[in-house]
């Protein structure tokens, strides 16, 4: 048994390195997708504002599982065909969006109206005061809960097994159906996503000391 | 907009008949105010007034409903479409006209995240689209003319109120505005730090700088302004040099007024 469950790790290994690649595409794309949809929310004319505002409150009322399913059994009814391994980063990505939103709305919203309208005063336009004003002050109350929701992305790439993708969950528990050695593969998988998890929040916990200068 | 007319006979700034409410709460109501080059002119009146009001329209951080503001002759807020109906400008515009405007806040609103010198640095790199070493040796200059040479690298948290105001007056001051203005620059201060703030608006003044100031230290405002404007109902209700409006005191509203703010 010892032997066969050594004799799987270059499987699992495969598993970890499909889980590290959703959580990459998912954490790169959110990021993107979030920021720009947060600032609208934030700072755009209400037209704009309101498709926003209903996505995201539509995102977060649904549990990631429900949307990852329904991207994946929905979509094709739409026409649009989608292997798993898209149609879960997308829905991931989607609930990992609606986070990121929040969290800029949230961390935008935190600082004082004042330093908008000094960045005004000085003549700068809207890009600049956003640039050189705004984000490098927002950065320091948007990275903790942005990496906490990294963390929630990282973990719920988990559920991807639930459409068939091999991932590290998927893996330990196919090695698990053929060494009968479920105690040692639950170990070895909590410990590989703790790992993960603890090393981002170490790193979000040494990115906050560096803003830390930044007092208002 | 227009290029640069010969405009040193007129005033540099031209308000007429401005007029704006928040809902049914109607602010200023006909304000008409001109503010002639070198002219340091102290804005009075009791609080809600709209003093604050005013100023921000000057520099659009607030939009107004009519009448007009001109900045050496060129409207601020508003521009006329090829049809000729009034149209807000857009921000691009806004942003340029800004930068002629400097202003200075009760709360200094100095960026955090900068030191004192990228504080005033940030607008002439970016506005003023100076080089690094043009941008920084202008910066250091007004620095020390606010007495804060010494403090270039520190943070706004690192230094004391009095402070932290005098750069907030280089930072607009070194854009070279034609209008500096100033809203109860002191009025967050500890009053030991009022005296280091009010030296440096006096050798603005003296310096040439045109400035509108709302202000409560009517001693200062007699010292040291060219004239005094009192704001009531939404209008300009006295209007004059320092010493003949705190002497004849032409209404009972300023009367009040003034009776009111020296017991403070
Ligand atoms: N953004 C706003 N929305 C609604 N009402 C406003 C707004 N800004 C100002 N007001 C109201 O307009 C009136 C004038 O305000 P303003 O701040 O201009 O007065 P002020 O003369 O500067 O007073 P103070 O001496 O207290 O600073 C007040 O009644 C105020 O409550
Ligand atoms: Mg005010």
């Amino acid at each position: 048994m010892f032997w066969s469950v050594i004799e799987s790790l270059p499987f699992v290994w495969r598993g970890l390195l499909v889980t590290l690649g959703a959580a990459a595409l998912t954490v790169s794309m959110s990021l993107v997708a979030g920021l720009l949809l947060g600032t609208i929310v934030t700072y755009a004319p209400w037209p704009a504002r309101i498709p926003v505002r209903l996505f995201s409150d539509l995102i977060r009322g649904i549990p990631i599982l429900v949307l990852i399913f329904f991207v994946y059994y929905g979509l094709p009814v739409t026409g649009l065909n989608l292997n798993n391994f898209a149609a879960g980063v997308l829905a991931i990505t989607l609930f990992s969006t609606a986070q990121v939103v929040e969290i800029t709305r949230g961390s935008l919203q935190s600082l004082h109206h004042g330093q908008m309208e000094a960045a005004k005063a000085i003549g700068l336009n809207f890009p600049q005061r956003l640039t050189y004003v705004i984000f490098p002050q927002a950065v320091r109350r948007f990275l903790p809960p942005w990496i906490n929701s990294v963390t929630d992305a990282v973990k719920g790439t988990a559920l991807l097994s639930l459409v068939g993708i091999v991932d590290l969950m998927l893996a330990i528990q196919q090695v698990i159906g053929r060494t009968y050695a479920p105690m040692p593969l639950y170990v070895l998988g909590a410990l590989i996503y703790f790992v993960i998890n603890y090393s981002l929040s170490s790193l979000s916990r040494r990115l906050e000391a560096r803003y830390a200068y930044i007092k208002e | 907009m227009p290029g640069n007319p010969d405009t040193t006979g007129l005033p540099v700034v031209s308000i007429r008949g401005l007029e704006k409410s928040f809902g049914a709460l109607a602010v200023l109501r006909g304000i008409d105010l001109d503010v002639a080059r070198g002219d340091v002119v102290s804005i009075i009146g009791s609080s809600g007034s709209g003093k604050t009001t005013l100023l921000r329209c000057i520099n659009a951080l607030e939009t107004y409903d009519n009448g007009s503001i001109q900045l050496d002759g060129v409207e601020v807020q508003f521009r006329n479409d090829e049809a000729g109906r009034r149209q807000r400008r857009n921000e691009w515009e806004l942003a340029r006209l800004r930068a002629e405007t400097g202003m200075v806040f009760q709360l200094f609103y100095l960026f955090p995240h900068l030191t004192a010198l990228q504080n005033v640095m940030l607008g002439l790199r970016k506005v003023r689209k100076m080089e690094v070493a043009e941008a920084k040796s202008v910066a250091t200059d007004w620095l020390s003319r606010v007495g804060l040479a010494d403090k270039a690298g520190s943070l706004p948290s690192q230094l004391s109120g009095g402070q932290q105001q005098r750069v907030g007056i280089a930072r607009a001051a070194a854009m070279g505005p034609k209008v500096l203005l100033l809203d109860e620059i002191t009025s967050a201060l500890d009053p030991e730090l009022v005296g280091e703030v009010l030296a440096v608006v006096r050798k603005l003044a003296d310096d040439g700088m045109t400035m509108l100031m709302v202000t409560h230290e009517m001693a200062f405002a007699r010292e040291a302004s060219s004239r005094i404007i009192f704001i009531d109902a939404g209008r300009v209700a006295v209007e004059g040099a320092p010493g003949e409006v705190f002497r004849e005191q032409a209404n009972d509203r300023l009367r009040s007024f003034l009776a009111r703010v020296s017991h403070l």
